[in-house]
Parts: C-alpha cells; sequence; structure tokens
C-alpha cells in the first residue's frame, strides 16, 4: 500500500445521509473475480440519474469525498471500499461512518476521517462557490485545508500509523518476518506437504 | 511456564503461537494447512498480484472446484458464466503460482472438505484453514479448523499465519449408544436445537463421551462439520485409535519414524483431567431419535417421532417471530406430524453427508426398494475417490436401479449455484447443512436429514425412519 501523508485533490460534495453499502455498490457487481475495477459499480444506480452529483461535469476526478452523516451502513462487503478507491477517492468524510466501513477503509488505504456537521456545511458551502475548489488533506496533522478554513478531522491512531505507513494486513504481518521463520524451522517433520503430490 | 491444566483446542492454540498479541492486539498463529476453492479465492490471489506478493508455502496449499461445478456433463465446458469464470480463475491463479489443484474430471476432485482427509492431508494437531465456513470439518482429526474470508485466504497465502482473537470453549458431552437408525446427522442436529444457531459464538466447541468415542471418522466429520451452525468458531474431536487407523496409508500421512513420532506427539492431544471449559453442554445418546428440521435455520428441529412446535410455545420472542416466519416460507402448520411432511426431491450429498459410509448405510436401505412416486432422488458423492469407490462396491447399481441420478462430485445441491437446483415452492429432504430461505434454489424448502432418513424417505416418500419401513 501507498504511504499516505498530504495530498490536494478535487472535492465532491455527497449531500445525503445515510449512504449505505448497497448504495456505494449493489450487489450485482459482486459476482467479480478481482480486486480492482470496481469503478463503474460506484453508487451505480445513482449514476443513472443524469444530475446526480457524480455526473456533473465540474466534479469530474474528484478525490476527496464530504458525504453527510452515517456513510457506509449496511452489509459488511469490502467492496464498498474498493469502489470508491478505484473510481479514484483517496479520502472521504463525514460526521459519522459505520465501523464495520471504518475498519475495511483502513485497511485498504482510504483516509476516512470524521469531521463535526457544521463542518460538513461549511466545505459543502466553499465548494458549491468556489468551481474546481480543492481540499488538501494533512493526515499526520489531521487537519483538512480549504481555502482559508483549517478543519480538523479525527481518526483512530491505530489506522492513522497504518496508512502514514503503508501498511496492509499483511504488511504488518510481514514485520515479524524473523518470528515466522522461527516458528518454520521448529515445525514437526511428520507435518504433511502439499507438494509433492501424493496420491495422485 | 504455568502447568494450567488445558483443553485440547487451547494446546492446538498454545502449539501455533507465532507472536503473543500485546495491548488488545490478535495472536499470530501459523497455518499448517490451506485448502482453497474457486469461490473465495480469486480476489486474495488478485490482491497478492496487486501488492506484488507471492505464496509463502504452496507446499501448505492445495485447491480443488467444487462449489460451481456441474455434476453431469462434466466434460462440457461449464454453462454458467459467472460459475465458468471463477473456476476458470482458479485454475489461471493455482497455475501462475504453482499452487496445487484437482479441478473437474481429475480423481481428488470433489469438496474440498471430503478431499482433504482423504488425502491423508488433515490430520491432529494442526491448524487447517479454508475461505469456507464448513471447515469446522477437519476439527474431526483433532485439528483446529476454521472458516475464513477472502482478506484472510489472502492473508494465508501470503504469510502462513493468520491474526486471531481467542476463543472460549464448550464441551459437548454426547454419553450413551445410539439406537438402530440414529447417526451423528442426529446427534448434530440435537445439539444445534439444543444450544441455538447462536449458542457456540465465540466458542471451540469439543464433542466428548463414549457416543462420540464409537463414531467412525466420518461420523466424527459430520458432527464437526455443522459446528458453524451453532454459530462456533470451530468443532473438535480429540484424537484416538479410530483416528489413527483412518490415516495410517493415506497418501499423505506421516511414514517410518514421521509417524511414530506423529503418534508420539497426538497422545498429548486431549483435553486435561482437570481443565475447566467456559461452558458444557449434555446430550443423551441412548434417547436420542433420528432429528429433522422444519424451519430455515438448523437450529428449528425435533424428533422425527414428533410434530411442528406451536410458535405460540416459544418464549422468546424473536424465535417467536422467527418460528412464524420460517413456517410461512415453509409452507407448514404448526402441529402437523414430521412424518405426515410429503417431499418431491431427496438430495443425498454434501460435505455433510456424501463420504462412502454415508452412500453404503443410504443403499443398504434403498436395496431392492421402489422410489415413491413422484419424487427425484440425487445421489452425489462428496468426491471423484468417493464415486468411483462407490462404483466398486457396486453402490451405483444399487442407486440407479432404485432410480435415482448417479452424480459426479462437486457440492451440487447444497447450495444454489450450480446446474443442482431446487425449482420454487419445491421441498426437499436434504442430507447437507443448510436449511436457510433459498439455499437450495429460491424458493426452494429444506428439511435436513441424515442419510438414513434421506434413503426410508425416498421410498416412502414422506420424511420417514428407516424403522417405518418394516412396519
Ligand atoms: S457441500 Fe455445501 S456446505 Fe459443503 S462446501 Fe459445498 S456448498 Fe459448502
Amino acid at each position: 500500500m501507498e504511504k499516505i501523508s498530504q495530498f490536494k485533490g478535487l472535492a465532491v460534495p455527497l449531500k445525503i445521509s445515510n449512504v449505505d453499502t448497497d448504495q456505494i455498490i449493489p450487489a450485482v457487481f459482486l459476482k467479480r473475480i478481482t480486486k480492482t475495477g470496481f469503478e463503474d459499480g460506484l453508487f451505480a444506480n445513482w449514476r443513472q440519474n443524469p444530475d446526480f452529483v457524480l455526473n456533473e461535469p465540474r466534479y469530474q476526478g474528484g478525490q476527496v469525498l464530504i458525504a453527510g452523516s452515517d456513510f457506509g451502513t449496511g452489509s459488511s462487503r469490502e467492496h464498498a471500499v474498493w469502489a470508491l478507491r478505484d473510481y479514484g477517492f483517496k479520502a472521504v468524510f463525514s460526521s459519522k461512518f459505520a465501523d464495520i466501513f471504518l475498519g475495511n477503509a483502513g485497511k485498504q488505504g482510504l483516509v476516512a476521517g470524521v469531521i463535526s456537521e457544521v463542518d460538513t456545511e461549511r466545505i459543502w458551502a466553499f465548494i458549491d462557490e468556489n468551481l474546481g475548489a480543492e481540499v488538501e488533506v494533512d493526515l499526520p496533522s489531521q487537519e483538512i485545508r480549504v481555502g482559508d478554513m483549517v478543519i480538523p478531522f479525527s481518526v483512530d491512531e491505530y489506522t492513522k500509523w497504518r496508512l502514514t505507513e503503508g501498511l496492509d494486513d499483511i504488511g504488518i504481518t510481514l514485520q515479524n518476518e524473523a518470528a515466522i521463520s522461527d516458528y518454520e524451522a521448529k515445525r514437526e517433520s511428520w507435518k504433511p506437504k502439499t507438494l509433492p503430490a501424493r496420491g495422485v | 511456564m504455568s502447568n494450567k491444566p488445558l483443553t485440547l483446542a487451547e494446546k492446538l492454540w498454545r502449539d501455533h503461537l507465532v507472536l503473543k498479541g500485546e495491548n488488545g492486539a490478535p495472536d499470530l498463529l501459523y497455518i499448517d494447512l490451506h485448502l482453497i476453492h474457486e469461490v473465495t479465492s480469486p480476489q486474495a490471489f488478485d490482491g497478492l498480484r496487486l501488492a506484488g506478493r507471492g505464496v509463502r508455502r504452496k507446499d501448505l496449499t492445495i485447491a480443488t472446484e467444487d462449489h460451481n461445478t456441474p455434476t453431469e456433463n462434466i466434460h462440457l465446458p461449464i454453462a454458467d458464466p459467472t460459475s465458468r469464470a471463477q473456476v476458470q480463475a482458479l485454475r489461471d491463479n493455482t497455475a501462475e503460482y504453482g499452487v496445487r489443484i484437482h479441478s473437474l474430471g481429475d480423481d481428488n476432485q470433489g469438496i474440498v472438505h471430503v478431499v482433504g482427509p482423504q488425502l491423508g492431508l488433515t490430520m491432529p494437531g494442526l491448524t487447517v484453514v479454508c475461505g469456507d465456513s464448513h471447515t469446522s470439518t477437519h476439527g474431526a482429526f483433532g485439528a483446529l479448523a476454521m472458516g475464513i474470508g477472502t482478506s484472510e485466504v489472502e492473508h494465508v497465502l501470503a504469510t502462513q499465519t493468520l491474526p486471531l482473537q481467542p476463543f472460549k470453549t464448550m464441551a459437548i458431552n454426547v454419553e450413551g449408544t445410539l439406537r438402530k437408525g440414529v447417526s451423528a446427522k442426529d446427534i448434530i442436529l440435537a445439539v444445534i436445537a439444543k444450544i441455538s444457531t447462536g449458542g457456540g459464538q465465540g466458542y471451540v466447541l469439543e464433542y466428548r463421551g463414549s457416543a462420540i468415542r464409537a463414531l467412525s471418522m466420518e461420523g466424527r466429520m459430520t458432527i464437526c462439520n455443522m459446528s458453524i451452525e451453532a454459530g462456533a468458531r470451530a468443532g473438535i474431536v480429540a484424537p484416538d485409535q479410530i483416528t489413527f487407523d483412518y490415516l495410517k496409508g493415506r497418501p499423505h500421512a506421516p511414514e517410518g519414524d514421521d509417524w511414530d513420532q506423529a503418534l508420539k506427539d497426538w497422545a498429548e492431544l486431549k483435553t486435561d483431567e482437570d481443565a475447566v471449559f467456559d461452558a458444557e453442554v449434555f446430550i443423551d445418546a441412548d434417547t436420542l431419535d433420528p432429528f429433522v428440521t422444519w424451519g430455515t435455520n438448523p437450529g428449528q428441529g425435533v424428533s422425527l417421532m414428533d410434530s411442528i412446535p406451536d410458535p405460540e410455545s416459544f418464549t422468546d420472542p424473536s424465535q417467536k417471530a422467527a418460528a412464524l416466519r420460517a413456517l410461512e416460507y415453509m409452507d407448514l402448520k404448526a402441529g402437523t406430524k414430521m412424518k405426515d411432511i410429503a417431499v418431491d426431491t431427496v438430495f443425498l450429498g454434501s460435505c455433510t453427508n456424501a463420504r462412502i459410509e454415508d452412500l453404503r448405510v443410504a443403499a443398504e436401505i434403498l436395496k431392492g426398494q421402489k422410489m415413491a412416486p413422484g419424487i427425484r432422488m440425487l445421489v452425489v458423492p462428496g468426491s471423484h475417490k468417493v464415486r468411483l469407490q462407490a462404483e466398486e462396491e457396486g453402490l451405483d447399481q444399487v442407486f440407479k436401479d432404485f432410480g435415482a441420478d448417479w452424480r459426479f462430485a462437486g457440492c451440487s445441491m447444497c447450495l444454489g449455484m450450480n446446474p443442482d437446483q431446487l425449482a420454487p415452492g419445491e421441498r426437499a429432504a436434504s442430507t447437507s447443512n443448510r436449511n436457510f430461505e433459498g439455499r437450495q434454489g429460491k424458493g426452494a424448502r429444506t428439511h435436513l436429514v441424515s442419510p438414513m432418513v434421506a434413503a426410508a424417505t425416498a421410498i416412502r416418500g414422506t420424511l420417514s425412519a428407516p424403522a417405518d419401513l418394516e412396519l
């Protein structure tokens, strides 16, 4: 995973609350066999409406989603995070996230930061008035900089650590490579091996 | 080192600890055997590819095709494009990463939980994982065997370890002697009815007692298989002479000095005398009847001699609501005798009950009998090896003479993912493990039964015990 510290990106306002994972990516997209390429599934049903925010020319190439409260509720599908990430979003902000979504986002390198409802409204207002407004996300100092505003966001320490270090679960385990190799050196010789194949 | 007495599951945990988690972080456990199949592995391999990682121990990994594969005309390409793509992805991924695979048409192809034990890869003292909840099956050997999700499959492929939170332990004591016509399947259905589908949550269940000791390995696998239906993390049986006899001589069983050393190590694999379980359950094997389900979860079961319970009799409001909903879906009425329920289809198969002994007991009952009018019966061996063995014993002929369909190995009608499905509203007596709404096809109605009850039901057309045939 890429290490994340500061980045600038076009902000997209999603002025809807209670966005569940079925809306983020409908179930029909779950049958795929890849872990990438889910961008077409992102908000697929809503995107059929030409007026949906992601269809507006001014929001093409958005990287930072400013969403209403209770984002990512419902089914635990990891695909919701994959879809956001594949579409190009690097961060999502909301005044409240579902726990499982937060966990999945952290694992997949998507910043999910909690901001206050008042700040959500302030950012929306700024974007509305400033065509092509970019926001700067600063993960180490947990700040979003928009125009003259500096808005704090919260993210748990462990997730922040893994995002700034660019570590997924596997990366964290691999930091214990020595312990794994030590264990392997002591494994009993009677334990089975699938290779070379016997019984075929 | 503390000398605290330990349960078997705790010993296995201790023996596989790579790192003890600190400050609430999970423990890191080493995984001895990783089984994979086509449904839960494609994204795991894709994840490896994206991160530029490899498979750490392909010599501890093995793949087979089962969930999506057809059970007839297996020489033809798989018709459903999604199924075909998943199977093809497994073939491509295992080829790319050098992982052993048993594909459709190969003698060792079959349901992943039948293939591991059959090859002698599943053995006591191991940690076994697979991206499938019924991995609990392998606990029958005294292994700690757990189902995992796709991200965890990727984790194991890359590191051969898994971060896991510790569990609690529950003893399921089954004492006594099973009566004729009662089998392992009835024990586990009775256990789940007793502790409910959530009763095992957070626990590893250890099945103990004289009735468990008397079971064959295949019977023990049937029981451990359904531990997950009680919500448990895993199920386990301490290994004994029956385990060792089953293993000896299998393709991957230890040989020579390794076998002797293994026997020594395996002798330690039992719960210490004074170890304390977090919970205990007692089941009386002497009085157990054949057990069948009436509802839409495996905990909604009763003795075949009983009637469908009245939802009003449930004190727990959520259980009452579930019963009402289940009866509506199943199109059944409270008070109906279980034996009066007529079925359309009988399915003998799945990782719960499609091993050679299951086919043998069913064939013995079906021999020389006629199928009830209007019924169809599917017999689907758990692996191609089981199919070959059954044919060697002439069981296939018994099934065919009876009028049943004799199929190739796979998950088949256990889940609606391949061509073997029930039509909406159809009712089946099924030896599988899940009777959820739509599990065997959209709108399908499932009664979980033992192989003996399945056979007797195919003869009489209504849910029946073998004893009913002698009337
Ligand atoms: S037979 Fe059924 S329960 Fe077993 S692995 Fe296949 S689908 Fe799952």
